[in-house]
């Protein structure tokens, strides 16, 4: 059965914490932390960006995967981040880590469950047996205006999944997409920061599309909530994915493994794959895994894993996120924050 | 190949100098230079220039100064060595001379840094494009490397570094034509601001206009110029190693100044010990340390306790730069190579005034490009 | 730099694609088409490892203007485990924690852009080894 052959996941080593922003817009640090259930979220270095986030978690899923780059016949990145408008991350990271040329590659856009997306289209390749591997990944260097909501949680990093047949880590019992038109976030070109609708984000976008394709894959694939070891959801915040999973039958000891957005923020495309990826640095052989994202715009991917014997052996062979999380971490004052990401207008080069 | 002698030396100012053009520093020097050698044959130039294409847009430079010279329709060539290009015009004068070919060739060299071009980008261009320069490294930095590389291994000080500065300095206030003629102290270099960690600001030689020329003629002709005591040019050699520093087995050492110096003191005849009055190319204060070791004038490690010691100032035992250097004089980089021979032929006439090295005889002018991928060594000999 | 320049070295800017000299073993990075140590044009490709030691290194605070809002920013030496020796930064981490012979890995990261509007121009750069 096809499935996770190798996994990755990587965050910048720079921070910022919620009560430096709340501080820096006159906000109350202690109603934001308790609202968001946030502490801090990841900044990108000036030198990283969604490809170079993409390349690092996709060489440690190599490491894991232990496979020839050259057998990859697919590579897909889902990120709202791209660094060109026009002109492909993909081609970036197959050079960089020895891929192709024979390689089909494509970058994919759907606000935040395009790293969902990716995945699932490198899965559906090997299942269908159209190559031996695909990988499909999820990274952001996430936007959020200044002084908006989404400056404190809007964060950046990336997880990356090999998809095989062979010598399988955790399998894909079951997938299940749940889709409509709901404008709640967008970005148009030329634009630099999303706007979003406030509250019509909650009930009609997020939970409306994460408890639809919740509530599908439980119902067709016959398990139920108790089943799982582990559950992961898109984190836009702290206290989204808990509710939602609450709302789905889960307990928050099933979600708290998945659950980074605490100390990491949203990394939109890499939200819920990080999160899989921290499952996987930790799940056992037998161990289910249920897995829901969500794009505004809207729609969500579900799947269902099932880790097998396989998984132990691999966990070691590359940084575990959780242990990437904790490291190194530097912590940037807002001034810092905004020239990092570009929120200054500067001169342009004498 | 036959004897060579300096029959004529000229240089502008050097620093800021808003008012002059390109071409016109380049005229001022030979002018000079004409006018130092009381003649006016010319059959030949070459001109020491490391980037008028960026730095003020202006390539096939040879034909323009010849042209602003009023010497059409003589061959003229511009030779670049990076911040050798100077001692590498020099060599070329003086290979034409010495083989017969020409009776009277001069060589020039001259740079016009301040018309707002990116220095720094536009220097960085002496070093490896593809595999220093594309990382985000800069002279100063390369240099910086160098000097982390020797305090590391040889336990060289902060101090000794800008002892350095502090001397050329002291000879620079001597020299009327230097950028910076004015004392400085180690306080000073120490509380300047940081270019690449260890290097200060006073630890680098400026961003400088400027032009210099010498003429160089066979004996014949030499003998006809007359006003000056006679100043031959005994040696003339020039080296070249690996172009990025990282390659280097040893970052402390300058292999390329240490095999033209070498073969330097075999076409002169000559031992480091018998030099009396050197210049040498202090881009960086730490430059200056690499290229005494690799002149062979102290040990590996030892030139920070000569320069300590006093040993190389004026009325010191080895005597570098007396000019000032390029660190007080100015750093015109097409220049510079030319303008060490200037301050060799003034000390050999025993012209220097209040900075004469007293009974200097033979001197030996040491320029270098990049990190040290060119050098070119001059020896010149004045009269008992 | 314009991309005919900078696409000519991605497997070296990218993979750190080098060559080993098939005569005398030497291994050159970038590669060239002779070698500079026996004269042989005989090569076989290799792929570096990312794992080396800072030999030395630098602070640069007056930067070349690509480099402009990065400064100050470390650069250094360092010496890969084939022996290869590269310059690059060193990033993610403060001066003071360096140190000759620090162990390093290397990354891939944005180097450059010649302007807002130009390509992004990518490759190595190194990070302290964390345990």
């Amino acid at each position: 059965m096809a499935g996770i052959v190798g996994y990755g996941a990587y965050v910048p080593c720079y921070r910022i914490k919620a009560e430096t922003i709340a501080r820096q817009w006159g906000g109350d640090p202690a109603a934001v932390k308790r609202g968001l259930l946030l502490e801090e979220k990841t900044v990108p270095g000036q030198d990283e960006d969604t490809i170079t986030i993409s390349v690092q978690a996709a060489r440690y899923a190599l490491q894991r995967a232990d496979i020839s780059p050259a057998d990859i016949g697919a590579v897909y990145i889902g990120s709202e981040s791209h660094p060109y408008a026009v002109k492909p991350s993909g081609t970036v990271l197959i050079d960089a880590l020895g891929i192709g040329p024979k390689v089909h590659v494509a970058d994919y856009e759907f606000a935040c469950k395009a790293g969902t997306e990716a995945m699932f289209v490198a899965w559906s390749h090997v299942q269908a047996g159209h190559m031996k591997y695909a990988i499909g990944i999820g990274a952001d260097t996430s936007q959020g205006a200044p002084g908006d909501a989404l400056e404190y949680t809007a964060s950046a990093g990336g997880a990356a999944f090999i998809m095989g047949t062979e010598n399988v880590a955790a399998e894909v019992l079951h997938t299940y997409s749940f889709t409509s038109d709901t404008p709640d976030f967008w970005r148009k070109e030329y634009e630099y920061y999303p706007q979003h609708s406030g509250r019509f984000t909650g009930e009609p976008a997020y939970f409306k599309h994460i408890l639809g394709a919740g509530r599908g894959m439980l119902e067709e694939s016959d398990y139920k909530p108790e089943d799982f070891a582990f559950a992961v959801f898109h984190m836009p915040n702290g206290k989204f994915p808990l509710r939602a999973g609450k709302m789905l039958g889960f307990k928050k000891e099933q979600i708290e493994e998945g659950w980074l957005v605490n100390i990491m923020g949203n990394t939109y495309s890499g939200s819920s794959p990080t999160g899989l990826a921290a499952i996987l640095d930790v799940a056992k052989p037998g161990d289910l895994i249920f897995m829901v994202s969500f794009g505004s715009g809207a729609g969500s991917d579900g799947f269902i894993f099932q880790a097998t014997e396989r998984l132990p052996d691999i966990q070691g062979k590359a940084p575990k996120i959780r242990a990437i999380l904790d490291q190194n971490k530097r912590y940037l004052d807002y001034g810092l924050y905004a020239k990092y990401r570009r929120k200054i207008i500067f001169n342009s080069p004498v | 190949m036959r004897d060579v002698y300096v029959i004529g030396i000229g240089m502008t100012h050097f620093g800021e100098l808003w008012d002059t053009s390109f071409r016109d520093l380049f005229v001022e020097a030979a002018l000079e230079a004409f006018g130092d050698a009381n003649m006016d044959r010319l059959d030949s130039m070459y001109i020491g220039c490391m980037s008028g294409g960026l730095f003020v847009g202006q390539e096939h430079v040879g034909a323009l100064l010849a042209d602003y010279l009023g010497r059409v329709p003589i061959p003229t060539t511009r030779v670049e060595t990076a911040c050798a290009s100077g001692g590498a015009a020099v060599r070329q004068a003086y290979l034409e001379v010495a083989s017969g070919m020409s009776e009277v060739v001069l060589a020039g060299g001259v740079e016009k840094m301040t018309d707002s071009a990116d220095v720094t980008a536009a220097l960085a261009t002496a070093a490896d494009q593809e595999y220093e320069v594309y990382q985000g490294v800069t002279f100063p930095g390369l240099y910086a490397l160098m000097a982390r590389a020797h305090m590391h291994t040889y336990h060289t000080t902060r101090e000794q570094l800008a002892l350095v500065a502090v001397k050329n300095h002291h000879h620079g206030a001597m020299n009327s034509k230097t950028q910076f003629p004015f004392e400085i102290t180690v306080e000073q270099v120490l509380a300047s601001s940081m270019v690449a960690d260890p290097l200060r600001l006073l630890d680098c030689s400026p961003v400088s206009d400027g032009a210099a020329a010498v003429i160089l003629a066979s004996e014949e002709v030499a003998k006809q110029a007359k006003g000056h005591p006679l100043v031959r040019v005994v040696a003339s050699t020039q080296a070249t190693g690996a172009m990025a520093l990282h390659t280097r087995t040893d970052l402390t050492r300058l292999d390329t100044v240490e095999h033209s110096a070498q073969v330097a003191y075999q076409q002169a005849g000559i031992t480091p010990d018998q030099v009396d009055v050197t210049e040498v190319h202090d881009c960086f204060t730490i430059a200056e340390i690499c290229v005494m070791e690799a002149l062979g004038y102290a040990e590996p490690g030892r030139a920070a306790a000569l320069v300590e010691a006093g040993e190389t100032r004026l009325g010191g035992s080895m005597p570098i730069n007396t000019s000032g250097g390029l660190k007080s004089k100015g750093h015109p980089v097409g220049a510079s190579g030319v303008a060490q021979v200037v301050e060799l032929t003034i000390q050999l006439r025993r012209e220097g005034g209040t900075r004469q090295v007293e009974g200097a005889r033979i001197g030996l002018a040491q320029n270098m490009g990049g990190t040290g991928a060119s050098s070119t060594v001059h020896i010149l000999e004045g009269q008992a | 730099m314009k991309s005919p320049q900078y696409t000519r070295e991605i497997p070296q800017r990218y993979r750190l694609e080098a060559e080993k000299c098939r005569q005398c073993g030497k291994v050159h990075f970038p590669p060239r088409l002779i070698c500079d140590a026996c004269q042989s044009q005989e090569f076989e490709q290799v792929i570096l490892s990312r794992a080396g030691r800072i030999l030395t290194w630098t602070v640069i605070h007056v930067p070349p203007t690509n480099f402009d809002l990065e400064a100050p920013y470390i650069i250094a030496i360092v010496e890969l485990e084939e022996g290869v020796r590269l310059t690059c930064q060193v990033v993610d981490c403060d001066p003071e924690e360096l140190a000759v012979d620090a162990p390093v890995e290397m990354v891939f990261r944005r180097i450059q852009e010649d302007s807002q509007a130009d390509i992004i121009q990518y490759g190595y750069k190194a990070v302290l080894s964390r345990p």
